[in-house]
């Protein structure tokens, strides 16, 4: 009886120990695949040969590994003059950083504000204000796109020959000015936060913008995180509604991912440039996956409260 | 709502059925003309008089000059670019022939030609937007003077500016917080796509106004719908041919890359989890990767890296299992559909399968544990319990999750393009083999400049969605049962 027990606790543990080896193989094959593209990208960035008649390889080449590493692709990135701008590169990372700067401020005041009337007033066009941004949300933002463009070039925000530099003002406005219809993931945080915290605090006397500022706000933290987060990052990955609005013959004042994009489908596109825009990917990437691995606690929390609700 | 007796009769006022609620409105704004005092009813014709009257002064004022700058608007017919707004923007927008409207110049004595049919469109609901903002200030305005008649019924005085202003931080903060995101949201979000949604009812198209060499274009009805089924017209080849495929392949794909990234995340976000397991931080540290890189480097990196030249076919030539470079997304003419749609969706996983993973981890760890234990002892396999526990537990939270999902494959821009373009291309069409309805809306529109195309694919995009939104969301427990939550 006891020798049978033994033997079954034994089998048991090993296994456990096998499906666990089995989960690390598994695992281990999955994150290695997960890494090739990133490490191919970030070799071809770092990569530095030459043809034997001494000219340099910038294209995709067949073979996985380099043969020599140096630094060249980002000397020549940084000094570069791309689409008869120059030093083209360090120019369009400071366009980036203004307007994400700008957008993500403005943005997250916008859904912040507009999240918390939806989720803790009650008043007489919340619901027709919820249901309109949700029926504006379903139009593909794609389609509207050329029309902001329109909008823009009409009061010269954009595609302006006597000051190019307003199209920065235009992208920042077409990137914030809708934000605050996003608002329902922060809702969902908000909905979250008991009523009773709020009423006991009108009861003591306060006006509504005091609740906000002193209770709501000091909650919110996660949320707002993940808001500015995401309002941040956005400027930084999108090619094609930067390229629209400030226009493809404006190259000073473009963000760094249409130029990135550019080099390699533009209108001179050149494919012995491509460790180059390697070297671009990984300055892009670098502070952006930084910046999300320290706040991943926010997006995930940001995530799923905009998920599970819905 | 400070209880829930407040709330219950509250929701039965919404419930009101439309032409009683019409009817309501009607009859109270009646009362209010009857009932009001002589302000009251000088508010009907000019902006703030009742304010005045109360001695609201700088209430009254900001209610006249709005009253004053639209009305002068309206009259004045101030220009850009020679495309008036005002009356004459309205009359525009009802011309057949949008030519006709030109500008009278009072200095030469002729009429110069209008430069521009688009602005004059994009005036005109401008234009209306003004009438409908005139419209509601003048409700207001009429409000504002009645309820200080009835304060000064009851013995209080009138709200002064300053208590106004206060207010607004308190009993209307609403008011304060949502007005930057209303005027922003009517400019940059509203406008652009009704002026859209017009487009789609015009020959407005790089292709028709070449023909005849101008700026201009003119209504033309439900044509281009029609184009749609008939194939009629100068753009109903494209979207005649290409719109039935391209809509096919929009479910498929969505269907697919829903289903696989969910599907997958669970599985992952099982393994990661595993009891015993060591390095999760770092196993899920390396797949939160591909949603942390921005789209445009990590799939352009695929991209270049299953590439005709790239090494991932040098290896398979190396390893003697290819002769010739696959072409594994449809980059080149006579590269395989279906096996560019197999590949998008397959690389998809490896983007969207970490975002599920996420999101999903949090509810595992939720399921409670006894009910594994209660399984255990009735000795049911890891197999079984995943099917009869894990998965009813996980679906059945994230319901919400799995629609919105969904629709946003159905609009998943990048992964198309970057990775494919939509190709396989089709010579003589815009949309290729792997083209979903917003590429296709993309090239057709920034590409091609054929506007009127794209308005009528995007407002065919929006009509699936909103169906499929409105017939899930409207039955979900997070719409109807908002309250219940807090």
């Amino acid at each position: 009886m006891s020798t049978t027990k033994t033997k079954k606790v034994s089998s048991q543990s090993r296994n456990r120990r096998v499906s666990l080896g089995v989960t690390y193989a598994i695992l281990i094959v999955l994150g290695i695949i997960w890494l090739i593209p990133f490490v191919w990208i970030l070799l071809c960035a770092f990569r530095c040969d030459y043809q034997p008649d001494g000219t340099f390889i910038g294209r995709v080449t067949s073979y996985f590994i380099p043969k020599n590493f140096g630094f060249k692709n980002f000397t020549d990135l940084f000094s570069a003059t791309y689409y008869g701008v120059a030093k083209a590169f360090p120019r369009w990372m400071l366009n980036t950083l203004i307007i994400a700067v700008v957008d993500c401020v403005i943005s997250t005041f916008l859904v912040l504000s507009v999240a918390y009337c939806m989720s803790k007033l009650r008043f007489k066009l919340r619901k027709p204000f919820m249901n309109l941004s949700m029926i504006i949300g379903l139009f593909p933002s794609f389609m509207s796109m050329i029309a902001i463009y329109f909008l823009l070039k009409s009061v010269g925000l954009t595609g302006n020959p006597a000051h190019p530099e307003y199209s920065v003002i235009g992208l920042i406005l077409a990137y914030s000015a809708g934000a605050g219809l996003g608002f329902q993931i922060a809702k969902g945080f908000f909905d979250v936060i008991p009523n009773a915290l709020v009423e006991s605090a009108k009861l003591d006397g306060c006006t509504n913008f005091q609740i906000f500022r002193r209770i709501i706000l000091p909650l919110a933290k996660p949320i707002i995180i993940y808001q500015a987060l995401m309002s941040f990052t956005g400027p930084w990955m999108d090619f094609i509604f930067a390229k629209v609005i400030i226009g493809a013959d404006n190259p000073s004042y473009w963000t760094v991912s249409v130029g990135l994009y550019s080099l390699l489908f533009g209108t001179h596109p050149d494919t012995n440039l491509f460790t180059q825009f390697a070297a671009g990917c990984v300055i892009v990437a670098i502070p952006i996956v930084t910046l999300f691995m320290f706040l991943q606690k926010y997006y995930v929390e940001g995530v799923t409260a905009g998920a599970v609700k819905g | 709502m400070a209880s829930k007796v407040n709330k219950a009769p509250k929701k039965k006022e919404n419930r009101l059925r439309f032409p009683e609620r019409i009817g309501k409105a009607f009859s109270s704004f009646v009362k209010r003309f009857v009932d009001g005092s002589l302000g009251t009813k000088l508010s009907h014709f000019i902006f703030g008089a009742g304010n005045f009257y109360h001695k609201q002064y700088i209430k009254g004022l900001l209610f006249l000059l709005i009253q004053v700058g639209i009305l002068a608007l309206m009259i004045l017919c101030p220009s850009i670019n020679n495309t008036p707004y005002g009356w004459k923007a309205l009359r525009n927008l009802s011309l057949k022939n949008v030519s006709e409207g030109g500008e009278f110049d009072m200095n030469t004595g002729t009429m110069l030609p209008p430069s521009d049919c688009k602005l004059m469109i994009l005036f005109g609901f401008v234009t209306i937007a003004m009438i409908i903002i005139y419209f509601l200030v003048w409700n207001l305005n009429i409000a504002s003077s009645y309820k200080a008649d009835m304060d000064r019924k009851v013995g209080k005085k009138p709200s002064t500016f300053r208590e106004d202003l206060q207010d607004l931080l308190d009993g209307k903060f609403h008011a304060l917080m949502l007005t930057p995101t209303c005027i922003a949201a009517t400019v940059f979000t509203i406008l652009p796509t009704v002026f859209m949604i017009a487009l789609a009812f015009t020959t407005y198209n790089q292709h028709d106004m070449n023909d005849i060499g101008t700026n201009l274009f003119h209504w033309n009805g439900l044509q281009n719908f029609r184009a749609v089924f008939t194939g009629e017209g100068s753009l109903g080849v494209e979207i005649h041919h290409r719109f039935l495929p391209v809509l096919g392949w929009t479910f498929i794909w969505a269907i697919f890359a829903t289903l696989t990234c969910y599907f997958g995340g669970i599985i992952l976000a099982l393994l990661i989890n595993k009891k015993g397991l060591k390095a999760k931080k770092l196993f899920r540290t390396i797949f939160i990767l591909t949603i942390a890189v921005p789209q445009f480097i990590s799939l352009l990196a695929v991209r270049n890296l299953l590439g005709q030249y790239g090494p991932f076919n040098s290896l398979l030539m190396d390893l003697g299992l290819t002769t010739a470079p696959i072409g594994f997304l449809g980059l080149n003419p006579g590269d395989s559909e279906s096996l560019a749609k197999v590949m998008v969706i397959i690389i998809n996983m490896w983007v969207g399968v970490p975002y599920t993973m996420l999101m999903t981890s949090g509810i595992l760890m939720n399921i409670p544990s006894d009910l594994y234990e209660a399984a255990r002892v009735d000795g049911a396999s890891t197999v079984k319990m995943f099917f009869k526990i894990t998965l009813p537990y996980v679906i059945f939270i994230t319901t919400p999750y799995l629609i919105s999902s969904f629709i946003g494959n159905m609009n998943s821009f990048n992964s198309i393009f970057l990775l494919t373009g939509g190709g396989p291309a089709y010579p003589g069409y815009q949309a290729g083999g792997t083209d979903l309805l917003v590429t296709w809306l993309y090239k057709v529109t920034i590409d091609q400049h054929l506007y009127n195309t794209g308005a009528v694919i995007g407002i065919m995009t929006f009509l699936i969605t909103a169906t499929i939104t409105l017939i899930t969301y409207r039955r979900s427990k997070a719409y109807n049962e908002e309250d219940t939550f807090q």
